[in-house]
């Protein structure tokens, strides 16, 4: 346990260096310097030179790289060169947006999910079973950002219900804020569930078929029971592993959706430095954001192995 | 013939393959037709004409500067057809090899080095790391199929070791060795043609994945550039006048949708096609 435990260390370590290194490499392409870059190409030549110095593009590549790493470990983001703020204050605020939408859409996707997918996989091969199935394969289909344009279309200017974007903050309460989020949410949740209704049937159908199930109904159990007792709980660990994955997902599709519903979040943080070419913020974001996915995948891995105890003999 | 389609019926192809089919053939034909006709030109701009509904004369209705919008629809699936694909393409063109070579040096240094390097790319949050790609390179379809591509590799690469681990076990390759054939010839003549229905199917799945990501790409600007019309540009413009011209919006969304779906039933009732033992399970 402790050496698979120390091994996902390693890997985690290396993927966030890798991971740095690809950030900084590819911003490193861009033609010209991030100074020229950044000032576009009406500059003059000496704010070029001043603006280079003030953000330590002077020194060599390698230090540079260092220097932004270190940074990091100390939370020191760097400064925007847009707005004059530190990084790390401009992400403060917009994860207060960006995280719960996500955690929301998760929590739909999988209150959702769940129960169709058990639901299909105990009527299995029932017409019931083939229309969810039906419908899952359409949700999968269906382009989340296409999908939140609809609802704006249905549930904000046809019927009012809510607002066709915006964000009202949380400081005028929780219901407020949450209501701003529920159609994102609903947009980012519908692909997501649909994976996961899918994987909880097929998932719940290996479970049925298992022997220990049989002994359960030739016990005297009654079909739900038997699923409900023995069923879900076995079929729950691979749905576990999606769920987690799917985070990623989630944190990548906000940042999309965000831009439907122009929510102050992240991904819109990300679009506006892109168009304002204000480089530091776009890779310290960027960084973030996959450092954040790689450790859910991370400690989803060893929650994994601690809840299934037949993995942890296997990999001893 | 391929040992793919020996012994094989093609009556044993599901119903929904065949509806995936032709979803797909559908998209498809419009793409191909598009190069030689589209109903109106889609760089003629008529602003008299603007936010027509659908009509005779324009099956589709018309956008904001009165184009033909099943014209554009037809021009763009061209782009996310021609970008899914040839990202697929990079994925074949460099993860095939890679996962083959991983394959034939099983346990070796190169073999752990190529697993642990996918593990690393699949790791990352893809369509993060392709607008960080497309924001670097600037936004267009070239960029995007790159930023695409990349993610595919990795894919292929390990569809490719773990069905041809499976290849080099068994006796045939065992044979072909002993009759004097090398590690690349072996690779490249009994083991390719039999991991063959395991690539058809993953290169569906991830052409289906391709069209998503492009659509989001082009949705957020990264993508196509104007005037070359694509179907996430034609909704990006329809925002913002959902409420005077829903028909902007609902059609382009419609056809990736078609697409998509097409894909990936067709993908699922080849994989039913190739494995009926997955479908004992599945269905």
């Amino acid at each position: 346990m402790l050496e698979y435990f120390f091994r996902r260390v390693v890997t985690l370590f290396f993927t966030l260096v890798f991971a740095s290194i690809i950030i900084f490499v590819s911003l490193e392409i861009i033609p010209g310097d991030p100074a020229s870059y950044m000032l576009g190409i009406n500059a003059q030549e000496d704010t070029v030179i001043a603006l280079k110095k003030e953000l330590g593009l002077d020194k060599p590549k390698f230090e540079r790289y260092l220097i932004w790493v270190k940074g990091m470990l100390i939370g020191d983001f760097g400064v925007s060169y847009t707005y004059r703020s530190p990084v790390i204050e401009m992400v403060g605020e917009r994860l207060w947006v960006s995280l719960p939408l996500a955690i929301y859409a998760l929590l739909l996707s999988t209150i959702i999910a769940l129960p169709v997918g058990i639901f299909a996989a105990a009527n299995r091969g029932k017409i019931l079973d083939f229309s969810i199935m039906g419908f899952t394969q359409i949700g999968i289909a269906i382009p989340n950002f296409w999908f939140a344009m609809l609802l704006v279309y249905l549930f904000a200017i046809i019927l009012r219900w809510f607002s066709a974007g915006g964000f009202a903050g949380w400081e005028d309460g929780i219901i407020l804020g949450l209501k701003s989020l529920t159609l994102p949410a609903i947009a980012l949740a519908l692909p997501q569930a649909s994976i996961l209704a899918r994987v909880m049937r097929s998932s719940l159908i290996d479970i049925l078929s298992e022997d220990f199930m049989k002994t359960a109904r030739a016990k005297g159990l009654s079909f739900k029971k038997a699923l409900i007792s023995h069923g879900i709980r076995n079929a729950l660990i691979p749905v576990l592993t999606i769920i987690g994955l799917q985070f990623s997902f989630l944190m990548a599709g906000a940042i999309i959706i965000e831009n439907v519903f122009f929510l102050p979040g992240l991904g819109r943080l990300i679009f506006q430095s892109i168009a304002q070419r204000d480089i530091i913020v776009v890779e310290s974001v960027i960084m973030l954001l996959v450092f954040s996915v790689v450790l859910v995948t991370f400690i989803v891995d060893i929650a994994y192995v601690i809840v299934d105890p037949r993995l942890r003999s296997s990999i001893l | 013939m391929m040992p793919l389609l020996k012994n094989k019926n093609l009556s044993n192809l599901s119903f929904s393959f065949w509806v995936g089919s032709i979803c797909v053939l559908f998209v498809f034909l419009l793409a191909i037709v598009s190069f030689f006709w589209t109903p109106y030109d889609v760089t003629s701009l008529e602003i008299s004409n603007r936010f027509k509904t659908p009509s005779y004369n324009h099956f589709l209705g018309t956008d904001h500067f009165g184009r033909d919008i099943l014209s554009m629809i037809m021009v763009g699936t061209q782009t996310s057809i021609a970008v899914a694909m040839v990202a697929v393409g990079i994925g074949i063109l460099f993860g095939l090899p890679l996962g083959l070579i991983a394959a034939a040096k099983r346990g070796t240094f190169f073999d752990d080095l190529v697993m642990r390097f996918n593990d690393l790319i699949f790791a990352f949050p893809a369509l993060i790391i392709a607008i960080l790609i497309t924001a670097v390179l600037g936004p267009g379809a070239f960029n995007a199929i790159i930023a695409i591509g990349i993610f595919n590799i990795p894919v292929f690469a390990r569809v490719a070791r773990g069905a041809a681990l499976t290849q080099w076990s068994k006796e045939y390759i065992l044979a072909a060795q002993v009759s004097g054939k090398g590690t690349i010839l072996i690779s490249i003549e009994h083991i390719i043609p039999n991991i063959l229905n395991l690539l058809i199917v993953q290169a569906t799945i991830q052409f289906s994945l391709g069209i998503l990501a492009e659509a989001a790409l082009s949705y957020v600007g990264l993508g196509a550039q104007p005037p070359i019309p694509s179907l996430g540009r034609m909704l990006a413009d329809s925002q913002t006048m959902i409420s005077i011209a829903p028909h902007m919006a609902i059609f382009p969304g419609l056809f990736i949708v078609i697409t998509v779906l097409g894909l990936n039933l067709m993908g699922d009732g080849l994989r039913d096609y190739f494995d009926p033992k997955l479908k004992v399970s599945n269905s």
